[in-house]
């Protein structure tokens, strides 16, 4: 029922990848060019015709997964396909150039594709690995949830400090102030407007890595000073509302770094594909000139 | 002397207005009693701006009170404006405190506010809103006490006293308390009538002192005070002595009185205890109670637009008059397919006649039964509908006869004939209809939709009960009728009966004596073992199906617990009577034993995993149970790429009717917010277009003619129902791409709010993309596979593969 896009279908589409490979493979090795192979031979056209032909269909995932009325099979199944056909991609223009690399347009074009297919195996990679750990970390709270209790933890927090002093209602209120500035994007981030939410998340993953930092460098002097404080000339009343507040704190900073995983994985998950995708127009107008100047061999 | 008038009129809703407006024009001596200071006090509730829409479409109206689809002011200032026109005799104010009979006829109606009156005829149109509930104290009228709250974000930095403890109040305090100091009064010590979600909320605020609350409190008195910075005070007698609190504003939500009561006394009788009865009234729309005539929502006919005709018609008919009813051509519509139509009223006799099942109806009742059913006159040999069809209408033959296929492979039908009805099976279940029905010669059916159904069964004693036994022999016949003769089935199904139980409840514990089984009529169970002192669910059992047979058939005690994962019903077969079949019939203990050895073996299978058992109870605990087909994410596959939401939206008109992110998770397992299309739809329970269907593969799905009521999102205990307006259209891709026309695909749309007020929002929710080949899109668009849809049935096999 639920399979991940590697083992979907029984893996139909890595037997597939595999046959088409094996068949390249097996082509190469039978033909004899009568001189070294490349690109110019019977087989190294047709090799670059394929090879051309799954670039431009890789490619047009992008559109399949806009489509999202119809359009052939399922989106997993194309996925799959996209996953492991890209793959065979390095061997059958490998195939197709007989290996000859050199400082030109052709072998720049291949660098891009590389440049692509390896980008998206970091995608695969983080599609397996992050989504387990994001769910690990959220403990079935949902990120929405987290920044509302953050807010709430800060106006009890005040509301505390306020009773027992005003340089811990100065001390804390800083705090509050530098986490709200540290993770401005918050607010962007309940927005949620959809339309370049990848490209928000992505500043909210740098907001939130120098947040946490900050974190390091200024929650923990407030939980000293107050330590400080507790030890010093605090009443027992004081005392009992100073162990509360740390613990509020505490909690904040728990929560505040959880969020900020959170929105890192998210990331993650998302920035390869920043990547990914303005690679594979490159590798596209790459592949045009490759093909046009091919013509000049003639 | 007490004035006398021809006509009272109570309530003055669209029905109460009509009537009103109708006698004002005929010039007869009439008087309109509202409870509240303005008219249509339903309508007026509504909130400011609403747009009230007028189905249904095909009605004519017949009322000297203008109306048609418009907003809320639109409606009531026409209203207005017709009652000072029309002269109408209106008593504002006037709330009825009761309806007595005079001797000599006539009856004598006294106000809370002590006036009283006479009146020869009177008509009820008071609908089933119900009078609101008021503080009950000195001072609840004052100014600054209200019992209504439209938008909390109007009041600011006040003193306010919320007084209730049911979900209104808790969600009116929540959310004042945001800019305001709210003090929230409950009678008891605790919020237990309120939903959970609200009792948690309400309980957070108060420890966390943001809402202060007084248990075990009632109001003694409100004050307006003159002086000072405070309107007014309270006081209220609490468990420790008197408290007196200064504030701004009284926010009471104390319910309504539910209608029923007040029409009770006054000597209408209800045919059954069900909330949804109503009374039965003539064509004429006369009680029991002669003299005493209902319109409207409270006779069972929520529609304004029918309301109104109501109210013109009932004024007529008092005043000896003879009108068509405005339904008139509407059933003759109807009825021109059936073979020797003459008119209306004979088709209408020829339906009771040959319908026993009708037969016991009022004829006012059969011409609303007939409006919304239809007429069918299928060819011999048509299909009626097929097994595995999730459709849930019910037919009743009216001529000739159909076959119901038992059994396909050895083509085993039984053949109804004449007066006989069929369909019942799903309607009650909820499930697939579980035979294919043929036509058979000359046939002619009444196919009635499932609402008008159950409004029927509810009201009408006599027709529960026929159908109810219908259903038991029916349940037995088609369970053992392909091992058993018919006449050895007798014994067993006259010591049948009907049993209910609530979720949660259970039918029978693990290593009870056996003394009966049970077939699931409608709801489903858990089957249960105990092991290592831990309840681990081994099965999921939905309606259609039987438990506790095998534990009479030899070993005498219960292997395990059967459970109500949802409010159930079933049909309890009685121990003896069936011990004493299977020892008549041999082939039937075979067939038994060979599915026992069946369901064992996957009884063990789960024993062998028991945290796939905890999968199943936390789906069930999430409402799967009543589940048709439910949407699972699995976290540890998605992406979170919400291409899910995105593909709903652009194959919904913009609007997404699943959230995602929202919904517990168990073991990676997600349930997310959106529609599982439950076997007995809460939001079909209380819809006035009757709008909300299921097609035949079994969507749940809002129809054009919503009305935008709210009613169903209200009613849906899983918050997959939002009302929302149609967005702009969205250019297409190469229009968007080239020319940035509008906003692309998966994106929101531009202005959401621009067109928003003109149309008015309808309700929408999924439909599991019932249009659409292929199936529902945010499956299709999951790239990683994340996201699937299965029904109850396949939760073990799920629960297995999860391991």
């Amino acid at each position: 029922m639920h399979d991940s896009i590697l083992t979907y279908a029984k893996s139909r589409y890595l037997w597939v990848a595999l046959a088409l490979g094996a068949g390249a493979l097996a082509a190469y090795l039978w033909h004899d060019p009568g001189g070294p192979p490349n690109g110019g031979t019977w087989l190294g056209y047709t090799l670059g015709t394929i090879g051309a032909a799954l670039i431009v269909w890789l490619m047009w995932f992008g559109v399949r997964k806009r489509s999202y009325a119809g359009g052939i099979g399922t989106l997993r199944g194309w996925l799959s396909a996209h996953v492991y056909l890209g793959t065979t991609l390095i061997l059958i223009v490998l195939l197709h150039a007989g290996f000859q690399l050199h400082w030109n347009l052709h072998t720049f074009t291949f660098v891009l594709m590389l440049g692509v297919i390896f980008s998206g195996f970091f995608g695969v990679y983080a599609y397996l690995r992050y989504p387990t750990l994001m769910t690990r970390n959220r403990e079935s709270a949902t990120r929405d949830a987290m920044l509302e209790e953050i807010a709430e933890i800060d106006q009890n927090a005040l509301a505390l400090a306020d009773g027992i002093d005003p340089k811990i209602h100065a001390l804390v209120l800083r705090s509050i102030q530098n986490t709200r500035l540290g993770g401005g994007a918050w607010t962007q981030l309940r927005a949620r407007d959809g339309s370049d939410l990848a490209l928000a998340s992505l500043h909210e993953a740098m907001a939130a890595r120098e947040q946490r930092k900050e974190m390091a460098t200024s929650e923990m002097p407030t939980m000293f000073a107050m330590v400080d404080f507790l030890a010093g000339r605090a009443t027992d009343k004081q005392g009992e509302a100073m162990r509360k507040l740390i613990d509020l704190i505490s909690r904040k900073k728990a929560l505040a770094t959880r969020v900020a995983r959170d929105i890192q994985f998210q990331a993650l998950m998302e920035v390869w594909l920043y990547l990914h995708v303005p690679l594979s127009f490159a590798l596209l107008a790459a592949l045009i000139g490759h093909i046009v100047s091919s013509f000049f061999y003639w | 002397m007490n004035e006398r008038f021809k006509i009272a009129i109570i309530g003055s809703g669209p029905g109460g207005l009509s009537a009103a407006a109708r006698a004002a024009e005929r010039g007869v001596p009439h008087v309109l009693l509202e409870a509240e200071d303005h008219l249509s006090n339903t309508i007026y509730r509504y909130q400011k701006g609403k747009f009230v829409m007028d189905e249904p479409g095909i009605l004519p109206l017949r009322a000297p009170v203008p109306f048609k689809a418009g907003s809320r002011e639109e409606i009531l200032t026409a209203w207005d404006e017709a009652a000072a026109r029309l002269k109408i005799n209106v008593r504002l104010k006037h709330e009825v405190a009761s309806i007595k009979p005079l001797a000599g006829g006539g009856f004598e109606i006294k106000c809370s506010n002590g006036q009283t009156l006479a009146a020869e005829f009177v008509v009820l149109g008071i609908g089933l809103q119900g009078n609101i509930r008021k503080l009950g104290c000195p001072g609840e009228d004052l100014p600054f006490v209200q019992y209504q709250l439209d938008d909390p974000d109007e009041y600011e930095g006040e003193v306010i006293a919320v007084v209730g403890a049911g979900d209104a109040a808790i969600e009116n305090a929540v959310a004042l308390a945001k800019q305001n100091n709210v003090i929230i009064i409950n009678r008891k010590d605790e919020f237990a009538r309120a939903k959970k979600a609200n009792e948690a909320a309400i309980l957070k605020a108060i420890e966390d002192g943001t809402i202060e609350c007084y248990y075990n409190s009632a109001p003694e008195r409100v004050d307006a005070l003159s002086v000072g910075r405070k309107k007014g005070r309270m006081i209220l007698n609490t468990a420790n002595g008197k408290a007196q609190i200064l504030l701004d504003r009284v926010i009471a939500r104390l319910g309504a009185t539910a209608p029923r009561g007040f029409v009770e006394a006054c000597g209408v009788v209800f045919p059954s205890k069900d909330p949804a009865a109503v009374p039965a009234i003539s064509s004429q729309y006369e009680s029991n109670v002669k003299g005493l005539y209902i319109v409207g929502a409270l006779g069972g006919y929520p529609l304004i637009k029918q309301a109104m005709n109501q109210g013109y018609e009932v004024v007529e008919y008092i005043l000896g008059h003879k009108v068509e009813p405005a339904d008139e051509p509407l059933l003759k519509a109807k009825f021109a397919a059936m073979p020797g139509f003459r008119n209306v009223e004979e088709a209408l006799a020829r339906v009771q006649k040959n319908v026993r099942l009708l037969a016991h109806i009022t004829p006012l009742q059969l011409r609303e039964f007939m409006l919304d059913s239809d007429i069918r006159t299928p060819k011999p040999g048509e299909t009626i509908f097929r097994r595995n069809d999730y459709t849930n209408t019910f037919f009743s033959i009216v001529e000739g006869e159909v076959h119901i296929l038992i059994d396909e492979q050895r083509n085993q039908r039984v053949t109804l004939k004449r007066g006989e009805f069929f369909g019942e099976m799903s309607l009650i279940s909820g499930r697939r209809r579980s035979a294919t029905v043929l036509a058979g010669a000359n046939c002619v059916l009444i196919e009635t939709p499932r609402r008008s159904m159950n409004r029927l069964i509810n009201s009408v004693e006599a027709v529960k009960r026929e159908i109810d036994q219908v259903f038991i022999l029916r349940a037995v016949q088609s369970r053992f009728a392909a091992e058993v003769p018919v006449e050895q089935l007798a014994e067993v199904v006259a010591n049948a009966r009907l049993e209910r139980f609530k979720a949660g409840d259970v039918l029978f514990h693990e290593g009870e004596i056996a003394d009966c089984l049970h077939l699931v009529r409608s709801g489903s169970l858990t089957i249960s073992r105990n092991i290592g002192g831990k309840d681990v669910v081994l099965s999921y059992v939905p309606a259609g199906n039987y438990v506790g047979e095998m534990a009479l058939m030899g070993e005498s005690r219960r292997s395990a617990t059967a459970r109500a994962a949802i409010a159930t019903e079933t049909v309890r077969l009685d121990g003896e009577s069936f011990k004493k079949l299977v020892n008549r019939v041999p082939v039937l203990r075979l067939k038994l034993q060979s599915e026992y050895r069946q369901r064992a073996a996957a009884n063990l299978a789960m024993q062998a995993a028991p945290e796939g058992g905890d999968i199943i109870s936390f789906l069930i605990s999430q409402g799967a149970g009543e589940a048709t087909d439910i949407l699972l994410i699995d976290e540890s596959l998605c992406v979170r790429c919400d291409n899910c939401e995105k593909a709903c939206a652009e194959t919904h008109g913009g609007t997404s009717r699943l959230d995602r992110e929202a919904g517990p998770t168990f073991a990676s397992v997600h349930v997310p917010t959106s529609c599982r299309h439950c076997e007995h739809p809460h939001c079909m329970k209380d819809c006035p277009p009757d709008a909300i269907h299921r097609a035949p593969n079994g969507e749940v799905f809002i129809a054009d003619n919503c009305i935008g009521c709210g009613n169903c999102e209200r009613n849906c205990p899983y918050g997959v129902i939002h009302m929302a307006a149609k967005p702009p259209k969205k250019p297409g891709l190469i229009q968007w791409l080239l020319f940035g026309r509008g906003s692309g695909p998966g994106e929101a749309p531009l202005e959401p709010k621009a067109k928003q007020a003109a149309t008015g929002k309808k309700a929408v929710k999924c439909d599991m993309c019932k249009g659409i080949p292929g199936g529902p899109a945010c499956v299709r668009s999951c790239p990683t596979g994340a996201a699937i849809r299965i029904s109850p049935e396949e939760f073990p096999a799920y629960a297995q593969s999860r391991r």
